[in-house]
């Protein structure tokens, strides 16, 4: 074991090198290219053994990556935002293909317009493509999460392939002190790769990912599929036990950040978190019972844990850092549906926050916490808020009045 | 002495190692040329298939082939075969299995496929030299959808999408002369109703190392609106009229394998297929026979036969 600075996206890279992958099919696009660059540089000199091969698309990138993973070598690969939609025709139809691989995502806002900052629209648009999704919130789980995600990934009960989703520049571009598990110890983890009865050998044939042309087929298929996703709860937790004996590191489901015994929670993903719990801390000292639950795992969604952690709760006030237009966050959706039966749920209120890279202040930290005991005493819950502050109103009218938008409705008006 | 061994009809293999009972059209032309080729790569291959007609051969739990095959998506299938290739080397590499165990990586797509949205990842994969063999069927429209115009259609040719008096107002792309201009290792059209031909050209494809084309024009009765026991005779119209050039490129030259001494007016491939019926009918369209003469000969024009 060994410590060092590292950017979230060298610490992913590093997670991909210490699973000893084979293959590495690739597409530039900011702020992931870091990962592929180093890759490729450990190709190079030979620290990995097996091929980088840079793709004419990320379309072509997920299909060669899951064709490999299909032949049975151990794959990863990395792509953001425009990529990762770009490549969703195959994100969904390689997940049906039940071979195990890991993608990782560095979040980043789509257009329109076009950002370079994070928010999780990206990684959200592909929640229902058939991978599993983990979240990190600091570069040492950039790291730790691709290396679970292998072991995840390859168990038997799931062969799913994984997404490991990092923050781009507030993780990709921030270093942070970093431990690299000590090579033999984390292919001990992660074990051989195992192809199972998956694989392209002369005298073995297989027809795999073939037409179906009914409906009762296809439904077998699908309904395996997500029952084999829901596996992947309990085989996180086992991973993570072993995770822990061997690296003295420990991985929930759900992040629980002084929740327990709390009466109001902020709930969020990524690393935005860790500005819920300077706010989370302050909250304390100041007396209130204020604390955080991050969700560690997308998908599956961790339903049975996010009730148990919100039963009897006040209050909690979800942070989306993406939007869907015409409905709202994705994670409040997701939260109140696992909620929907329980007798002893907290109000639940949805804030946006974050998009495209924007703060969220320990002031409105603070405001949520007071709107959440509101909506407790009062028993009414405010309508969904967009996070947006006075002076930057007053900045965008600005640059509106530099783009002449004024004028531009002045002339249209005459 | 050269790899190559069918000098004559003969010596052709006549294993029919593809399956019958698939679910292609009658006298489908694509299939046609399908069985002469397996016959020749065999069973260790794998076949990385695009969206098309054709995806309807492997239904589940049934394969009409011996060896393996994957289905992939319209645009993504020489990706695939990078990623199959790329794994079959490195797993032979690094001693985890034996080079016995190694497939010929075979790519079967269409037209609408192979002249569109596949050319990205295709012009990619030839560009790495990736060592694999492409099999272009071009029944010159999205078939599998109903046949509508694609990059492929020829001039005048009525779809579901130009059913006007006129047909297609545009001109067939030449996917070969794409394909040349990338300098792969191989490259060469046929067509199932000259059937050695064809094998001299397969088995030249399978002996090379490198990116490999067979663009194999398909009479599709379907589509074309032909009878279906017409295919070989439309077929063989087509090399005899100049409109299907048989030829092949290699070490950057183009050689036509045959050449049709005293080629056929055009209108003997046309008049026989419903989709020039508008050229004939009800009133007979010499313009645009003879745009479509104009073409055949200026392109052979070049070549001086
Ligand atoms: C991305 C995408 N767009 C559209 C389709 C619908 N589609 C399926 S097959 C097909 C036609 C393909 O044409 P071609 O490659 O010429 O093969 P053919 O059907 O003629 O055999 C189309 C448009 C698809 N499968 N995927
Ligand atoms: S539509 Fe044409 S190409 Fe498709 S199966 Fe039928 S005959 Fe063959
Ligand atoms: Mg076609």
């Amino acid at each position: 074991m060994k410590r060092k600075l590292l950017t979230g996206n060298a610490a992913a890279a590093w997670g991909a090198r210490l699973a000893n992958v084979d293959y590495v099919p690739a597409f530039p696009i900011t702020p992931q290219t870091e990962i592929i660059e180093t890759l490729a540089g450990w190709f190079d000199e030979g620290a990995l053994k097996g091929r980088f091969v840079t793709l004419d698309s990320e379309h072509s990138m997920v299909t060669a990556a899951a064709s490999a993973a299909v032949t049975g070598v151990r794959v990863f690969s990395a792509t953001s935002s425009q990529g990762l939609l770009y490549a969703s025709e195959m994100l969904y139809a390689v997940s049906g293909y039940r071979v195990p691989w890991v993608l990782v995502n560095v979040s980043r806002g789509l257009s329109s317009p076009v950002t370079l900052e994070a928010d999780h629209n990206d990684i959200f648009a592909l929640r229902d493509s058939g991978f599993l999704q983990l979240h990190a919130s600091t570069c040492q789980e950039a790291l730790d999460m691709v290396l679970m995600a292998y072991q995840i990934a390859e168990d038997v009960r799931v062969r799913l392939p994984v997404i490991v989703n990092i923050d781009g520049f507030y993780l990709s571009f921030t270093r942070e002190p970093v431990e690299i598990p000590d090579e033999n110890k984390a292919r001990e983890f992660i074990g051989e790769f195992d192809a199972h009865n998956i694989s392209f050998r002369a005298n073995v044939p297989l027809s795999h990912a073939s037409a179906v042309l009914q409906g009762s087929i296809y439904s077998y298929f699908r309904y395996e599929h997500h029952l084999a996703a829901i596996q992947a709860i309990s085989v996180f937790n086992e991973s993570a036990e072993k995770f822990e004996k061997m690296f003295n590191r420990s991985y929930a489901l759900i992040e629980s950040y002084m929740a327990d015994g709390a009466d109001y929670v902020f709930i969020m993903i990524g690393s935005f978190a860790t500005k819920a719990k300077e706010a989370v801390d302050m909250l304390r000292e100041a007396g209130s019972l204020t604390g955080l639950l991050r969700l560690r795992m997308f998908r599956p969604f961790p339903e049975e844990e996010m009730k148990k952690l919100l039963k009897g709760k006040k209050a909690a006030a979800v942070i989306d850092q993406n939007l869907a237009p015409g409905k709202g966050g994705v994670i409040y959706t997701e939260t109140a549906a696992a909620l929907c039966n329980e007798k002893e749920a907290p109000f639940l209120i949805s804030y946006i926050g974050g998009l495209g890279g924007r703060d969220i202040t320990a002031e409105e930290f603070y405001e949520i916490e007071k709107e959440m005991r509101k909506a407790a005493e009062t028993k009414k819950p405010p309508m969904a808020r967009l996070l947006f502050s006075e002076a930057e109103l007053e900045a965008v009218r600005k640059l509106q009045g530099i783009a002449g938008v004024e004028k531009k409705n002045e002339q249209r008006k005459n | 002495m050269s790899k190559e061994k069918i000098k004559k009809m003969r010596d052709i293999p006549f294993e029919r190692l593809l399956a019958s009972g698939t679910a292609m059209c009658a006298g489908c032309g694509a299939l046609e040329a399908l069985h002469q080729i397996y016959d020749i790569l065999g069973k260790n291959t794998v076949f990385v298939n695009a969206a098309g007609c054709m995806t309807l051969l492997s239904v589940y739990p049934f394969t009409p082939f011996r060896g393996s095959w994957l289905y992939t998506s319209m645009a993504s299938a020489p990706a695939a075969a990078q990623g199959i290739r790329d794994a079959l080397d490195i797993l032979i590499e690094k001693k985890r299995i034996k080079p016995k165990d190694n497939m010929q990586v075979v790519v079967l797509a269409g037209d609408g496929s192979s002249y569109g949205m596949g050319l990205s990842a295709a012009s990619a994969a030839i560009e790495r030299n990736l060592d694999f063999i492409y099999i272009c069927y071009d029944n010159e429209g999205y078939g599998n959808t109903g046949q509508q115009y694609s990059d492929a259609t020829p001039h005048a040719a009525r779809t579901s999408t130009s059913k006007s008096l006129t047909g297609f107002q545009y001109y067939k792309k030449d996917i070969f002369a794409i394909w040349a201009a990338h300098k792969p290792a191989y490259a060469a059209t046929i067509i199932g109703s000259d059937p050695l031909d064809l094998a001299k050209k397969v088995e030249k494809a399978k002996n090379m190392k490198g990116a490999k084309l067979i663009l194999a024009l398909s009479p599709c009765p379907t589509g074309w609106t032909f009878h279906s026991n017409e295919t070989v005779k439309i077929g063989k119209l087509a090399v005899e009229t100049g409109i299907w050039p048989l030829k092949e490129y290699a070490d950057g030259k183009i050689v036509h394998t045959k050449i049709p001494r005293e080629r056929k007016p055009v209108e003997e491939y046309l008049k026989i297929q419903g989709r020039f019926k508008h050229l004939f009918e009800p009133q007979r369209n010499d313009k645009l026979i003879a745009e479509i003469q104009n073409e055949v000969d200026k392109y052979w024009g070049h070549y001086n036969h």
